[in-house]
């Protein structure tokens, strides 16, 4: 196949994501409605108790639901990558994986075109969101708005892989609770996402130890430095990092030689 | 990259489809044991075997779902393996399990596959008309496929094997669950595919009355082809009156 012919077939999963996720109004009403909580219950809660004080990025004192944002953009890149993870899983089920997995482009291709289609799905969400926490009176610098951008392909990469990762090890879709409870939670509560790592160092250095393995960490803090303009290149290595790892691991596991993938039913009866 | 043809670059005179000491083991089960098969082009074969047989994960190899553990495949001359790409074009499937997208229209599905496989837009707008009109679901094409028939469905889904114009159709118990009508029509137009566009049709089926008597055919029991030819000739070999008689005095001979 020629490289026009792997366009149109990155173009064609883009498409049915799209148009899937459109059908999907329920899903986006959803993606917006568990951040906007956070902000308006849980950090106006908060506001008044926890102030942060004046760490990088920020050069002044800043409330606690600006604080809470680029946490809660990761979220709904959380989320979002764990939908993918779930779509595969319901592919698997309804059959329609075997159309994916059967196509004449290499399987990784067909695997990181997924993965692509499933970022750029997150931008919208998270720019909706923005809009409304603006309106909500959260001002952040207006460039921070496009600087970001980077981050959020990048951490949106990095959770889909391990989205793609987990759907490998999925066997069917009722297990999917599993994965928030025991991905989806921990991740984002042992993390920086609610509170500054030096905050939980104070209350647990074990606590601490567990954030700072976190991937989840990685991807809110290099999403908190680029929205104020700055670049931090330790969080965003250690996203690029986890990226290649999960990613390493998806299509190992999708391999058809010796992946999981192989060992799970790929749908259909009979031997 | 591909790699150098060993039986010759134009792959003219290759069988559609050549297996060779074919095995796979699924959880420390053997699902086949040395499976040799060769289909040859542009003719309707039957494989024939009970439910279990290994007739699915035969399939799955050949789609490369996943790798055999060892054996080799050959789709045209082009080896799975090596050239996998070259091997996998040349393939169109219908799954025993309903394989479509239920949240799409018949369209969107056919869109979905001609993408998959690369097909330049103006060509697929083009393969998508005429084949949901070949199967006589033009009318249907903007509706969503979770409302479709069972046959509907695995109109659309043959439609959608034949999107890219492969050269060999694999079908897996493609009438099961349909009812006689849809059966009858579904045989017939494949049938049909292999008479007037020269198609390769490998049928994977446990239903003896959907062999006819000069079909070449594949008995597949417990991971093992014990038996292939036309199926008027295996009849013959066991002196047996009928394909029926004949597939149960072989598979009875070789039962665990």
């Amino acid at each position: 196949m020629t490289g026009a012919g792997w366009f149109r077939c990155f173009i064609g999963i883009c498409w049915r994501e799209g148009l899937r996720f459109i059908q999907q109004r329920s899903r986006f009403i959803s993606a917006l409605v568990r951040p906007l909580i956070w902000l308006f219950v849980f950090a106006a809660g908060f506001r008044s108790v926890l102030g942060v004080s004046i760490v990088p990025p920020y050069e002044t004192y800043i409330l606690y639901d600006e604080y809470i944002i680029p946490g809660l953009i990761a979220m709904i890149q959380l989320f979002n990558g764990m939908q993918s993870s779930l779509s595969m899983v319901y592919d698997r089920e309804v059959g329609s994986m075997r159309v994916l997995l059967t196509s004449p482009v290499p399987r990784w291709f067909l695997l990181v075109s997924k993965l692509i289609a499933g970022t750029l799905l997150s931008l919208p969400q998270i720019y909706v969101f923005l809009l409304i926490a603006w309106l909500y009176g959260i001002e952040l610098p207006p460039i921070g708005y496009i600087t970001v951008i980077p981050a959020l392909i990048l951490s949106g990469l990095m959770l889909g892989a391990l989205g793609l990762l987990l759907s490998s090890m999925i066997r069917q879709l009722e297990n999917f609770a599993g994965v928030m409870n025991f991905v989806i939670f921990p991740m984002f509560f042992a993390s920086s996402a609610l509170y500054p790592l030096w905050k939980v160092e104070e209350a647990s250095p074990l606590l601490h130890d567990i954030c700072a393995y976190n991937p989840f960490t990685y991807a809110v803090e290099s999403i908190r430095f680029m929205l104020y303009v700055k670049f931090d290149p330790f969080s965003a290595g250690m996203v690029a990092a986890f990226l290649l790892v999960f990613l390493g691991g998806a299509i190992a596991a999708y391999d058809p030689a010796k992946g999981l993938i192989a060992r799970v039913r790929t749908g259909g009866a009979g031997a | 990259m591909t790699v150098p043809d060993q039986q010759g670059s134009s792959q003219e005179n290759a069988p559609a489809l050549a297996i060779r000491a074919l095995s796979h083991k699924i959880g420390g089960r053997t699902i086949l044991d040395s499976v040799d098969i060769t289909v040859p082009a542009s003719r309707f074969v039957v494989l024939l075997g009970q439910n279990g047989a290994g007739k699915t994960t035969l399939f799955s190899l050949v789609t490369r779902l996943y790798t055999a553990q060892s054996g080799a495949i050959r789709i045209f001359g082009h080896d799975l393996r090596q050239e996998s790409s070259r091997a996998l074009s040349q393939l169109g499937v219908v799954f025993q399990q309903r394989a479509l997208d239920p949240d799409l229209s018949a369209q969107q599905n056919l869109w979905y596959h001609a993408a998959l496989h690369g097909m330049p837009w103006g060509e697929a707008r083009r393969r998508i008309a005429e084949e949901l009109a070949r199967v006589g679901l033009a009318a249907q094409a903007k509706r969503k496929v979770r409302g479709f028939s069972g046959g509907e469905a695995r109109r659309v889904e043959i439609a959608r094997a034949l999107l890219h114009n492969p050269r060999l159709l694999l079908c897996d118990e493609a009438t099961v669950g349909l009812d006689i009508r849809s059966r009858a029509d579904i045989i017939a137009d494949v049938r049909g595919l292999v008479r007037e566009r020269a198609l390769t049709v490998l049928w994977a089926t446990h239903l003896i009355d959907e062999v006819q008597p000069d079909d070449l055919t594949i008995i597949l029991h417990q991971g093992k082809v014990l038996n292939q030819g036309p199926a008027r000739d295996i009849i013959a070999s066991v002196g047996a009156s009928s394909l029926n008689e004949a597939f149960r005095s072989i598979t009875e001979g070789k039962a665990a």
